[in-house]
């Protein structure tokens, strides 16, 4: 809709233009060379990328496991609290004037601030978007982070929130759509999230003992936004039945154990017993394992195939994705037993993924790292890139409810006057070490219409050529 | 507020859009009158009964307990008339109750049953009977059925929407206009005005959005559109910072209605309504958000200046909670609520109910208030009888299939 047709047709087939728009439609965008790298084979690069061992990983020293940063975060919590409450012996006036300087302010050398480690998850996050070789990968991640979303403005979850993504969503996102499911659902993050970690069964020893009983969220957003879809097969008594399944699946306290604070652990006495029917099927399993079983045939449900079919179309491809795309990836989903490595290999070897026109307006978070590496920058401090993602309507970690961020155009093109703004800021900056035509030859030459070519050749200095760039169709459309 | 003088530059870069939101709806025109319509979505589904108590009901503390907001306790609720109280937390809404420039509806919810938040969301904003593709919202289609007041301009007859992501009640056909809150130095006019051509000779639907955006960028900025509302004591933290935000927006939305040049008909949506566990209506989390959503509705009054007494504002959510507290001090998604008017142009002072009772056989599914009054039938008597859009378009395309609903009456003064 939005590129002239006739300069879409006629360099369709042309190996660049393929190389180009793989990169910017399943990738983060060209870093200088990548469209030559792999022009000769731009399917093949997608999917060499699938098939390298550790794919979507993150390795570094810097990061904790979930269970780690919680007790971390609880410890520095604590101290801080301790720090307040002896200052609260001194005057009124000391204690007035260390509040209003908060760089002023000392800090707890215990433990590890909430914010220290949603940052440095966030670094690492971003390092893994720029090194990859066409980014296939980071945005599969990113997909599913999305799909599985938690939110770390709830407290508890803001320093696991990157720890999440690493151990529930890397750690299977080229393999089963099952096991990242459990994986996800069984998450420290996601059951404080969806507020599972303290939903008690009605009839448990807690629940009779406590007066304290059901919280059906995280039921609910399994089977509507995680497995089956909104208006598939479910009921509200489904929703009560699974909630009371999965009761018992929570978290220890960080303040109760300095090892096992954080993790899961099923607890039999939040749990309530006994047989339930879940979409008509009955499960007498006991503890833990009645949940592994109703997970596991949601993952395998018809319905679900085709809700995660047409949701991965969509973000890849196209608000209105080919009909025939969708049915390709939803039986390779279903015959296959749910492999999410399948599914990816399925999308980039179909063709009407690559004959689609470029409509998709990039994500926020897509467009800074194609932004980054266009110019071939990693800034060392992650903060602004942070503030960045905020300002345009998509914080990371922090989507505004458990259906994650929007995916479609009409969301996204509202940000475009702040990504204006954005982009003059970054051109400013790296208008000193990048030459402006060189990054539109390796970046959008193959795909970019004359007039873009021309606009950003007759800018009238090269900040504002690196911001046209950066603001133009083909940069912001895939 | 100083009138700004608009560059040249900012002209050319409005094309228009500048001075030529003077639309009016015709037939309130005809009448001397100048509505401002402004919707605000909470999504999340408002705990209505946390915040209009039916403290007169012999059942409510029986189910709620020492959760229940009552006139008694530490933090008694504000008594609005024999049968219901207003949640502490928001004095503003009941000074403006007291002085009839308030009205709630309660024991209401659209025609959506099922407790999905995207779908109810989905219905509440679309304004269709059922959820399913939606791509325009009620208040854009009304808007559409206006005639401009000038049929030279086509751009005369905006809305526009306060957030990075207008809600989709505002977005359709009609075009849309969307502010945010500026924090980073803008780019200079001439790289915005060179991006502007080039989308327009390579892609019309950027343009179109950019142009709309800078346009109204402008005017923002030019307007002082970050006063503070003086008054409220201010509450610390994360609330403070919520409750900033939720003032600057509906303040702001209140700057743009109230000028003269400016639209006429606004949304914003707030998120955080989804009190599932530890809801704290009266001292926590959704304590906060209503003395948030109070401190809004100071701001649109402060800032709406003399145009108040033409305003109507409607707080309106995707379903109500369940009429018990869950088992972790909160509440699960559930479907009567309340929705809340203020705006001078109401005859308000009045809780307006049919009120279902809270027995376990009142209860809709045994959980939730039952619905008695349709929330469609309320906006559609503000559309009617506010706005003037006549009641067979209502039916027809603001609401489709919604003919056995009636606007309600008698809502203005």
């Amino acid at each position: 809709m939005a590129l002239d047709p006739k300069i879409h047709d006629s360099k369709a087939q042309d190996p660049q233009t393929q190389a180009a728009l793989a990169l910017h439609r399943f990738g983060l965008g060209p870093l200088a060379g990548s469209v030559n790298a792999i022009a000769s084979d731009p399917r093949g690069a997608l999917i060499a990328e699938l098939d390298r061992a550790g794919a979507g990983r993150i390795a570094s020293p810097d990061l904790m496991s979930s269970g780690e940063a919680a007790r971390a975060a609880f410890e520095f919590r604590q101290a801080r609290r301790q720090m307040r409450r002896e200052a609260g012996g001194q005057t009124d006036g000391q204690q007035k004037n260390a509040g209003d300087n908060r760089k002023g302010r000392p800090r707890p050398s215990v433990g590890i601030a909430p914010q220290e480690i949603y940052l440095t998850e966030a670094k690492a996050r971003l390092d893994a978007a720029l090194a990859a070789d066409t980014g296939f990968v980071e945005r599969l991640v990113w997909f599913w982070s999305n799909h599985f979303c938690v939110s770390a403005d709830k407290g508890q979850v803001r320093p696991i929130a990157g720890a999440f993504e690493r151990e529930a969503v890397r750690a299977h996102v080229l393999g089963r759509f099952g096991d990242m499911l459990l994986a996800v659902e069984s998450h420290p993050a996601m059951l404080m999230y969806l507020d599972n970690a303290r939903s008690i069964g009605p009839n448990s020893p807690a629940g009779r003992n406590r007066r304290r009983g059901l919280n059906e969220n995280l039921a609910r957003e399994i089977l509507e936004l995680h497995t089956l879809g909104v208006r598939s097969v479910y009921s509200q008594d489904d929703v009560t039945s699974f909630a009371k399944v999965i009761t018992g699946w929570t978290v220890v306290p960080a303040r109760r154990d300095p090892e096992l604070g954080g993790t899961f652990n099923f607890n039999p006495r939040m749990h309530e017993a006994g047989p339930q029917t879940v979409i008509g099927k009955r499960y007498d399993a006991a503890g833990v394992e009645q949940g592994r079983r109703v997970l596991a045939d949601l993952a395998r449900h018809p319905a679900t195939a085709e809700h995660i079919a047409r949701k991965f179309a969509r973000h890849f491809i196209a608000d209105e994705p080919a009909p025939a795309l969708v049915e390709r990836l939803r039986k390779r989903f279903l015959d296959t037993g749910g492999d999410l490595k399948e599914l990816a290999r399925t999308l980039v070897t179909s063709d009407e993924a690559w004959h689609a026109p470029r409509t998709r307006i990039k994500r926020p978070g897509e467009w800074i790292a194609a932004t980054l590496r266009a110019v071939g920058a990693n800034p060392p401090n992650v903060r602004p890139l942070v503030q960045a993602q905020n300002l345009l309507g998509e914080p990371l970690w922090r989507p505004p409810a458990p259906n994650g961020f929007a995916d479609d155009n009409a969301t996204w093109l509202d940000g475009l006057s702040q990504r204006l703004d954005l982009a003059n800021q970054f051109a400013r900056r790296h208008a000193g070490t990048a030459d402006p035509m060189a990054v539109f030859e390796a970046t959008v030459a193959p795909i970019a219409s004359e007039d873009t070519r021309r606009t950003i050749a007759r800018a009238e200095s090269r900040p504002q050529a690196l911001a046209l760039l950066f603001m133009s169709p083909e940069f912001q459309r895939r | 507020m100083s009138l700004h003088v608009p560059t040249r530059r900012e002209l050319l870069l409005a094309s228009g859009t500048l001075f030529a939101w003077a639309y009016m709806p015709k037939l309130a025109q005809a009448e001397g009158r100048d509505p401002r319509l402004l919707a605000i979505v909470l999504r999340g589904a408002l705990d209505g009964l946390a915040v209009v108590a039916p403290v007169g009901d012999p059942n409510w503390v029986k189910l709620r307990g020492h959760k229940a907001p009552t006139l008694g306790g530490d933090t008694p609720a504000l008594a609005l008339d024999s049968m219901f109280a207003l949640n502490p937390a928001m004095p503003n809404l009941h000074r403006l109750y007291k002085a009839g420039a308030a009205t709630i509806v309660h024991a209401a919810a659209t025609p959506y049953r099922e407790r999905s938040h995207f779908d109810g969301q989905d219905v509440l904003e679309s304004g269709l009977a059922r959820p399913g593709a939606v791509s325009s919202g009620w208040l854009n289609r009304a808007l559409a059925t206006l005639a401009p007041a000038e049929r030279a301009n086509p751009r005369a007859r905006n809305a526009f929407a306060v957030g990075p992501i207008a809600p989709l009640v505002v977005r359709g056909a009609a075009p849309v206009l969307s502010w945010t809150p500026p924090r980073l130095p803008s780019a200079g006019d001439d790289t915005a005005m060179r991006l502007l051509d080039l989308y327009r000779h390579t892609d019309p639907a950027l343009a179109k959005a950019f142009e709309e955006r800078m346009g109204l960028t402008a005017i923002a900025r030019a307007g002082g559109m970050n006063q503070r509302t003086p008054g409220n004591a201010q509450p610390r933290g994360a609330a403070k910072a919520v409750r900033n935000y939720f003032e600057q927006s509906a303040g702001t939305a209140a700057k743009f209605l109230a000028r003269a040049d400016g639209p006429r008909i606004g949304a914003l949506a707030f998120d955080g309504w989804d009190t599932h566990a530890n809801e704290g209506a009266l001292d926590g989390r959704l304590a906060a958000l209503l003395g948030a959503l109070d401190g809004a509705i100071a701001a649109i009054e402060t800032n709406m200046g003399d145009a108040w007494r033409e305003t109507v504002v409607a707080i309106i959510t995707e379903f109500g909670r369940t009429a018990r507290i869950n088992g972790t001090e909160g509440t699960d998604h559930g479907t009567g609520t309340v929705a809340i008017l203020v705006g001078g142009a109401l005859k308000g002072g009045r809780v307006v109910a049919d009120w279902p009772g809270l027995r376990d056989a009142d209860l809709h599914e045994n959980r939730d208030l039952k619905p008695t009054t349709d929330l469609r039938a309320v906006l559609k008597g503000l559309l009617h009888d506010h706005v003037r859009v006549n009641e067979a378009v209502l039916a027809s395309r603001v609401f489709p299939d919604s003919m056995a609903v009636k606007p309600m009456a008698g809502l203005l003064a």
